[in-house]
């Protein structure tokens, strides 16, 4: 190892965390960015996985992604295709992408491009489509595709010529450090970062040259998508763990994943490789009309926001959060934060939350912590339905399973004893 | 049957309404409750789940609809009621925890970064590991909990005492350090007796009997049952005896046991007489031994409560004082003929009082028979500048200090005063601003001393309270410009007088203050609170700053984790 011991890897870790730069770039299509995706070929959330195992809404995912590709014409014909192992499915974490819930990524789907200055990496992620019948939760009936098509040939482009006025691109550590003053952590709660995104990005957006009906659907979908600046945000984290990533050693935790039927973790100092348990199914506040027992297992890559210290982690900063778990508060928030910050390393001074007296938001997940305490991150997440086709019916908080923790312990002590 | 309701112009949080929503869909008689802003996105998910009305065609997104699935129509009148009250009591209740709290020690030591001691209360058999890394941090520990084996107690005890710590316990019930109650104690005056202890409930007797008659204590240093056992050999008690000799504040020891292994005891006893302060000692059910010249043995506990508190009040030690003017006192000392003590009084009682301690120093009873004199003894005198001799025909000297300022102005003249006592009574009537009126004669008396290569040494106390017109602290900055040791009470100002006298007369060394090790005796008690909860919050309720560690054993106690991680931290 060159470092003196593992606390000063982990140092060296969390430096390239503080010291990260992302900004936003563009918005393409995805196979302009992402080779892989020229093929037959699907991304999906958390570790790798086969068609076999993915749950329903994944699969639902699936079928709107087949769809929209015009892949298959409808349901019957997108599952034969799917089961049939002419599409190949790989982790969006692979190809530099994250994706929110089934995190299903195909070819013209935009996505955002976000490159960490400091890192002189790139990620993606494609753009928010808002609540309710959304493919990300496996909705994909004709109003799914067809907004994901609006979203290519109107919305995507729009932005990108956009963003790509704006010198250098849009800072958007800016807008991240703002609105946790405004109440969001970033996973449950984005308002504040997509109405100041919104705020920045609109002025350019009437330059684009959209026409009346565009440039209204445009405005109205930001201005009614409290979510977009979250899937932003998982580029954003993203691009910053795997700039952290490269220094390839320590105890810290690079990517927390989920793919519905395992939950993955990475760690500083063990590379790409995966470590993997069963997930849990989250627990939350659901629709009227849906109960705990429609919840689908945990799933998507979004909880690449706690890695980087935000959602449940940052508690804190969005005590409103607390009512979709059955808490109440303040103070309740505070303890949430409190406790993760002991499986923390430090403090990131650049996302400095008032309420928690100006304190940095968590910084550096260090998996011995998360062993010796058995406290393991709290996950802010969207719950779908287990059914493919319906979508999310609630939110709430799940944890990661310990044994992923304490499989990548054993191997640092694998790596480190020899 | 669904109804619909629509509340105009209210906006609320959709977290809100969806805590709402599942409170009220409990209620009896309502199969389902759904409450939403009117926008068109949510007038979709109540069509989708089957709780759409009529009635929400004309909502907007200010409005929340309320949909009640029920076969009670009266139902509906009880959910808006309820949602109504729901509302307004929105904001949450806070719940006063001001205990700090953290679930690893890193933690913990992250909001008290200086912590000293660590109190703990854990199951005994993770007991060694968890005392074994705070004395690797340089923590004290006090170890409520049993169950830990006698090896690892010496283990402990034996690191402790290399690394200038003390280990209290196992099994330790009681301690107090620095009025700080810890475990099992009872609020116990400020004194200056200091006590060290195995045996917890002695303690708390012989605290309480000495709180209760007046006196008080500096420290109570339990120890747990076997410290004193041949296996331990009296480790904590020894360091514990030695950091309360060294203790300033403490004049007087009480050591309080059961009757220890004969070798281990007689340990005890030569420490005794090794140490610098008088010691009080009970060996609980042996006939206690004739007393030494600086032990005394008791038979009972309350019989060794007395015995400290009468040695307290006789046994203070002002000679710390004397730090402060080591210089005057050693320029004094080269002048064999400067010995005497002059006082110069306002006060007459005050005057009286000084004369009382000073005959019973000189051991002379004899009454002087000359005016203004309370003491006249081998030209150590004591001046009752209030006596009618001195106020013919002039105000008294408490409001006019002329006798006094040409009393020391002719100190110049005089070869035998060492030290000069005086008071300054302040309080409606008194001068205004005694202090500045002295101040000019005491310069003028040092200057003239240090010009002609010697010294003299005043000692003044104040009579007076913040509040007084003169106020307290501005007369005592003032005479401590002027060159004057200023302390808090006339019997003080005397015995420092005499300690400075015998310092004097004799070759003893004045200990200097700053050369004083820091022991968790002399500094502010920072408390880790291992377990009982309880424990914290009467540290915390005593001024102790404390903090929480919600103790659990590492890894969920998987030893095999554990194992791991000690292997990963080791590297």
């Amino acid at each position: 190892m060159k470092y003196k011991n593992l606390d000063e890897a982990n140092k060296a870790v969390t430096d390239k965390i503080v010291s990260a730069q992302p900004y936003l770039m563009d918005v393409v299509p995805a196979k302009e960015v992402i080779d892989e995706l020229n093929g037959k070929v699907l991304l999906h959330a958390g570790p790798p996985m086969k068609w076999e195992h993915m749950t329903n809404p994944m699969k639902g995912s699936c079928y709107g992604a087949a769809i929209f590709e015009g892949w298959a014409k409808n349901e019957e014909e997108a599952d034969k295709l799917l089961s049939s192992g002419e599409v190949e499915f790989i982790p969006c974490h692979h190809v530099d992408a994250v994706g929110p819930m089934g995190g299903i990524t195909s070819g013209n789907m935009p996505v955002l491009v976000v490159e960490n200055k400091d890192g002189g990496n790139r990620a993606y992620c494609t753009l928010n489509e808002g609540i309710g019948k959304v493919l990300r939760f496996g909705a994909y009936n004709d109003e799914v595709v067809n907004r994901l098509h609006w979203m290519k040939d109107v919305l995507g482009p729009a932005l990108s010529k956009a963003v790509k006025q704006i010198d250098g691109g849009m800072n958007l550590s800016v807008i991240v450090s703002k609105a946790i003053t405004m109440g969001d952590e970033f996973h449950q709660r984005n308002i504040a970062a997509s109405a100041l995104f919104m705020k920045d990005v609109m002025p350019y957006i009437l330059k684009v040259g959209l026409n009346e009906k565009d440039l209204e659907d445009v405005t109205k979908f930001l201005a009614d998508t409290d979510q977009f600046f979250l899937n932003i945000m998982m580029a954003y984290s993203k691009s910053v763990m795997d700039s952290a990533r490269q220094i390839e050693e320590g105890t810290i935790v690079t990517a927390l994943t989920r793919n519905g039927h395992e939950f993955g973790i990475r760690v500083s100092g063990l590379g790409d490789r995966w470590f993997t348990a069963p997930v849990n199914t989250p627990k939350g506040l659901f629709f009227s009309g849906y109960s705990q027992d429609d919840a689908n297992a945990d799933i998507g890559d979004s909880a690449i926001t706690e890695t980087f210290g935000v959602g449940g982690m940052a508690m804190v900063a969005a005590p409103g959060v607390t009512k979709f778990i059955g808490l109440d508060g303040f103070e309740e928030a505070q303890k949430i934060s409190d406790e993760e910050s002991e499986i923390c390393v430090g403090h990131n001074p650049n996302m400095s939350i008032p309420n928690w007296d100006f304190k940095g938001i968590c910084l550096g997940i260090d998996i011995r912590k998360v062993v010796e305490t058995g406290i393991t991150p709290y996950i802010n997440t969207g719950i779908a339905h287990k059914e493919a086709g319906i979508g999310q019916i609630g939110a709430g908080v799940v944890h990661p399973p310990m044994e992923c923790f304490k499989k990548a312990l054993e191997a640092l002590v694998e790596k480190y004893s020899k | 049957m669904i109804y619909g309701l629509i509340k105009k112009n209210t906006y609320q949080d959709s977290v809100n309404l969806m805590v709402l929503s599942s409170k009220l869909s409990e209620s009896d008689g309502i199969n389902n409750v759904s409450i939403m802003m009117g926008t068109p996105a949510n007038k979709e998910i109540l069509e989708n789940t089957g709780m759409y009305s009529e009635e929400f065609e004309e909502a907007g997104a200010n409005d929340i609809c309320i949909a009640v699935d029920t076969e009670n129509k009266e139902k509906v009148e009880e959910v808006r009621e309820k949602l109504d009250e729901s509302i307004k009591n929105l904001s949450s209740k806070s719940k006063d925890s001001k205990l700090e709290k953290s679930k690893t020690l890193d933690g913990a030591l992250t909001s008290l970064p200086d912590a000293n001691l660590a109190l703990i209360s854990i199951p005994g058999e993770y007991v060694y590991e968890e005392a074994d890394r705070l004395l690797d941090k340089g923590i004290n520990t006090f170890i409520f909990s049993d169950n830990v084996s006698i090896e690892d107690e010496k283990k402990l005890k034996e690191k402790a005492h290399k690394k200038d710590l003390l280990v209290m316990g196992p099994d330790c019930g009681t301690g107090i350090i620095s009025n700080i109650p810890l475990a099992f104690a009872n609020i116990i005056p400020e004194g200056n007796i200091g006590i060290v202890g195995a045996s917890g409930t002695g303690i708390q007797e012989v605290t309480s009997i000495i709180g209760r008659n007046g006196g008080g204590i500096t420290h109570a240093i339990g120890l747990g049952g076997r410290d004193l056992s041949s296996d331990i050999g009296a480790i904590s008690a020894l360091d514990a005896l030695e950091m309360l000799d060294k203790d300033k504040d403490t004049d007087v020891l009480v050591f309080i046991s059961k009757p220890p292994a004969e070798k281990v005891k007689n340990k005890v006893i030569d420490k005794f007489k090794k140490l610098n302060k008088k010691v009080v000692a009970i060996f609980l059910g042996e006939r206690p031994k004739e007393d030494e010249e600086k032990i005394k043995y008791a038979w009972t506990l309350e019989e060794a409560a007395y015995k400290a508190l009468i040695l307290s009040k006789r046994q203070k030690d002002y000679s710390s004082n004397l730090s402060d003017i080591k210089d005057k006192l050693d320029k004094i000392k080269e002048n064999s003929s400067q010995r005497k003590v002059l006082g110069l009084f306002g006060g007459g009682t005050l005057a009286g009082e000084a004369a009382m301690l000073l005959k019973e120093h000189f051991n002379v009873d004899a009454k002087s028979k000359e005016e203004g004199y309370m003491l006249k003894y081998e030209d150590n005198k004591i001046i009752d500048l209030g006596d009618d001799k001195y106020t013919q025909g002039r105000p008294h000297p408490m409001i006019d200090p002329s006798t006094r300022k040409k009393a020391i102005k002719e100190l110049k003249d005089n070869d035998d005063v060492a030290i000069v006592l005086f008071d300054d009574v302040l309080g409606y009537g008194s001068n205004e601003d005694m202090a500045s009126a002295l101040a000019p004669e005491i310069k003028e008396v040092i200057e003239y001393k240090k010009s002609n290569n010697k010294d003299i040494v005043f000692i003044a106390s104040i009579c007076g309270t913040e509040d007084d017109i003169q106020s307290y602290s501005e007369q005592v900055e003032k005479l401590k410009e002027a060159g004057v040791l200023v302390l808090d009470t006339n019997a003080e100002a005397v015995y420092t007088s005499i300690s400075s006298l015998n310092y004097l007369n004799s070759n003893i060394e004045i200990k200097e203050n700053n050369d004083e090790k820091k022991t968790i005796l002399n500094s502010d008690l920072k408390v880790i609170n291992m377990g009982l909860e309880s424990f914290a919050e009467t540290i915390k309720k005593h001024g102790g700053q404390v903090v929480q560690y919600e103790w659990s054993p590492r890894a969920g106690g998987d030893k095999k984790m554990q194992g791991l991680l000690d292997k990963l931290n080791s590297l």
